[in-house]
């Protein structure tokens, strides 16, 4: 197996605000290999971008990494000086957002704010930095690369605005790039070509990619792995194919249940009794057990660790406890 | 065959923006020369990327928004025609629902205020009858007499949307226009919320239109579906032929764009080149010729008519003969 090139541990992020504290994530772990897509899923407030955020060091005040590791490449991110960390980031990992516009500079051209980031990275002259930049956005599609750069952000339509945005990242030779909902903004018709694009980069560059979703059917179509967040706590992962069609969690069954499908015309949806338990308190033993129908006893007083079920698989279910695991 | 609860004839809504000290006046053609018709009792689903219409044939229908040109025919009698007291007296038989609930229920009216407006407005019912009414209301949406004194912030997003429908069905409607009912709700919410409009409908014999840009929720729903592209309606089917027998090449590639929860559901893409061109200066012929990879040189300068190719399945689309 190769080595990860970012392994997430037990992370824990609280956010200490007026109402008490806000338990963002409650021990999340997880490997991001080379050349991968892993699809980090989950419903609003699960802990998604917050994920997303902590491995670019980003959380914002009043949140705060109360706990855990963040391997780059084996070294811990979270005990590295801010400036070494800082070299990293926008550097060998990048993040885009759903909106590019607001992460975009609106008074520079794309031409200027790319040099910016290209000479940040990489000592080198304008004119070498405005050509690598052409080169960049010719190779995430852009036609005419050369006229784009003379353009200022809101003169491109979403698509193209978030094509700038992975070229930006490119261009400081990401080799991760977190990307918190990319699509979810844009048409179905540009999302498919924004997904296109993030898939072939994988495959032609090895380019590994944190692919954080609401939408089953993008991970479907573009995961490798999954891993599944619910309060801040990841409950299943596994291969994409084992996820849909060896699901184990109650959790993620349930999720898949409730998307409509073609083959459940006519009949009525499969919805989670209850919500999602807010970040104040979450719920003692497994969080997912005030809406789970198969809780018992035990899950109410323990929660359950991720364990490996099959092949790459892990789930944190008392189901799949004991016996069951290998 | 039934009569037709609602149509639309050559329904054409365009906004005109003031030209500034440098710029022209412009138009936008946020809807163009649209005909459709709904029947009683089914769910008509609109889909369609953003800014393609979608809201604003909604709000026409209702004449929540002045239509530029055409007609709408409930029960074939036209609204735009209708004296202003004459359609206070209808609009009770047609509601919307609107996508964001945070935005759409006013934050300072507490639950019995909000659901009880409609009725106060067109009904006698206060006091006593009118909070009995309402907790109906709220009981049939899945709600309690709990709710009744609070207040929007003291609710998630599902139960807002409940609130919302339960507000739409006040007046016992017939033709509710869902404009992204759940575009703004997690799976497991939207789940219960399609649910609920579902049997809402079956009890109540409401006729829906169902406006989203999801096309796996608008299939789930829908009886037949009508496909917008700038402001123009360019295929109307049974979800059934929209789905595995679309003739337009727009709708073919957006069906084919949706992703599919499916990862062993492989399949040819049609992945569409460039952006969707601005309702300002809509392209001309068929709009979207620019992005067509099926367009012919007469596509550039001539408006396909409608075709239809069987069982009322109509088609824009110079490519598709009768
Ligand atoms: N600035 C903040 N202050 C307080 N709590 C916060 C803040 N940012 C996030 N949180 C909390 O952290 C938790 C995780 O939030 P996060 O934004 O990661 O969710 P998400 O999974 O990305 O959701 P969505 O799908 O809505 O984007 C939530 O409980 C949220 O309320
Ligand atoms: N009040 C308005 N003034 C000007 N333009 C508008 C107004 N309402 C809608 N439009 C424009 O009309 C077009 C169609 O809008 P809309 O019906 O909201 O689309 P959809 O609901 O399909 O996303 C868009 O280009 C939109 O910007
Ligand atoms: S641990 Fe118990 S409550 Fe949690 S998902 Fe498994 S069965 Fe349900
Ligand atoms: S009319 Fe021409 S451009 Fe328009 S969809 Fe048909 S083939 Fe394509
Ligand atoms: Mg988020
Ligand atoms: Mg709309």
């Amino acid at each position: 197996m190769k080595e990860p090139l970012i392994s997430v541990r037990d992370l824990r992020v609280h956010f200490r605000t007026y109402a008490g504290v806000v338990h963002a994530l409650n021990g999340v772990s997880f490997d991001l290999y080379p050349g991968e897509i892993l699809g980090l899923v989950g419903e609003t407030g699960c802990g998604k971008s917050v994920t997303g955020l902590a491995l670019l060091g980003l959380v914002p005040p009043p949140g705060e990494v109360v706990g855990g590791e963040i391997r780059y490449r084996g070294q811990n991110l979270l005990s590295l000086p801010p400036a070494q960390w800082q070299a990293l980031r926008g550097g060998k990992i990048a993040m885009i957002f759903q909106d590019p516009a607001a992460a975009l500079n609106p008074v520079f051209t794309v031409g200027e704010q790319m040099e910016l980031v290209i000479r940040r990275h990489r000592r080198m002259g304008r004119d070498a930095a405005r050509r690598q930049a052409a080169e960049v956005l010719r190779s995430v599609g852009m036609p005419e690369p050369e006229r784009i750069l003379e353009t200022y952000p809101h003169e491109l339509s979403g698509g193209m605005q978030q094509r700038v945005m992975i070229a930006m990242a490119l261009s400081c030779g990401a080799e991760v790039l977190v990307a918190d909902e990319p699509t979810t903004a844009l048409d179905v018709t540009i999302q498919a070509q924004i997904l296109d694009l993030l898939v072939d980069l994988k495959r032609t560059r090895g380019l590994s990619i944190l692919l954080i979703t609401h939408n089953l059917g993008v991970v479907a179509e573009t995961c490798d792995r999954v891993a599944v967040l619910y309060a801040g706590f990841i409950v299943e992962m596994g291969p994409t194919g084992a996820i849909f069609q060896a699901v184990k969690h109650p959790y993620t069954q349930g999720l898949l249940a409730a998307i409509p499908r073609p083959s459940r015309r006519g009949n009525p949806l499969q919805a989670i009794p209850g919500t999602v338990p807010d970040g104040l308190q979450p719920p003692p033993g497994c969080l997912f057990h005030p809406r789970c129908p198969f809780a018992w006893d035990r899950c109410r007083q323990e929660r359950p660790a991720l364990l490996e079920v099959a092949d790459g698989h892990q789930v944190a279910c008392h189901l799949y406890g004991g016996e069951a695991a290998r | 065959m039934t009569e037709p609860l609602v149509q639309a004839r050559q329904l054409t809504k365009h906004y005109v923006l003031r030209g500034g000290l440098f710029s022209r006046r412009q138009v936008i053609r946020a809807l163009h020369w649209v005909d459709l018709t709904v029947y009683p009792g089914e769910t008509f689903g609109v889909v369609g990327e953003s800014g393609c219409g979608k809201t604003t044939l909604g709000r026409c229908l209702l004449r929540l928004v002045e239509p530029t040109f055409g007609e709408v025919l409930f029960r074939g009698e036209d609204l735009l025609r209708l004296d202003r007291e004459t359609l206070r007296q209808r609009r009770r038989y047609f509601q919307m629902v609107f996508q964001n609930p945070y935005l759409s229920l006013d934050p300072r009216m507490n639950v019995l205020h909000l659901v009880g407006e409609p009725l106060v407005t067109h009904t006698d019912l206060r006091g006593q009858a009118l909070a009995d009414r309402v907790v109906m209301l709220l009981e049939r949406v899945g709600l309690s007499a709990d709710h009744l004194y609070r207040y929007p912030h003291e609710f998630s997003g599902g139960q807002l949307q409940r609130i919302a429908i339960a507000r739409a069905l006040a007046l016992n409607p017939l033709f509710v226009v869902l404009d992204e009912p759940t575009s703004a709700l997690d799976v497991s919410v939207q789940a219960q919320i399609l649910n609920l409009l579902k049997e809402l409908q079956a009890e109540l014999g409401l006729t829906y239109l169902f406006i989203s840009h999801d096309l796996s929720v608008v299939q789930h729903v829908s009886d037949r579906i009508a496909v917008m592209y700038l402001g123009r309606v360019v295929e109307v089917s049974t979800t059934e032929r929209i789905f595995y027998d679309a003739r337009h090449p727009y709708t073919q590639a957006l069906v084919s764009s949706t992703p599919i929860p499916d990862p062993q559901a492989r399949r040819a893409r049609v992945i569409l080149q460039g952006s969707v061109p601005s309702p300002l200066n809509p392209p001309p012929g068929c709009s979207f010729h620019p992005r067509c990879a099926q367009a012919l040189p007469l596509c550039a300068t001539e408006e396909p008519r409608w075709v239809d190719v069987g069982d009322g399945h109509l088609v824009a689309c110079h490519r598709v003969s009768g």
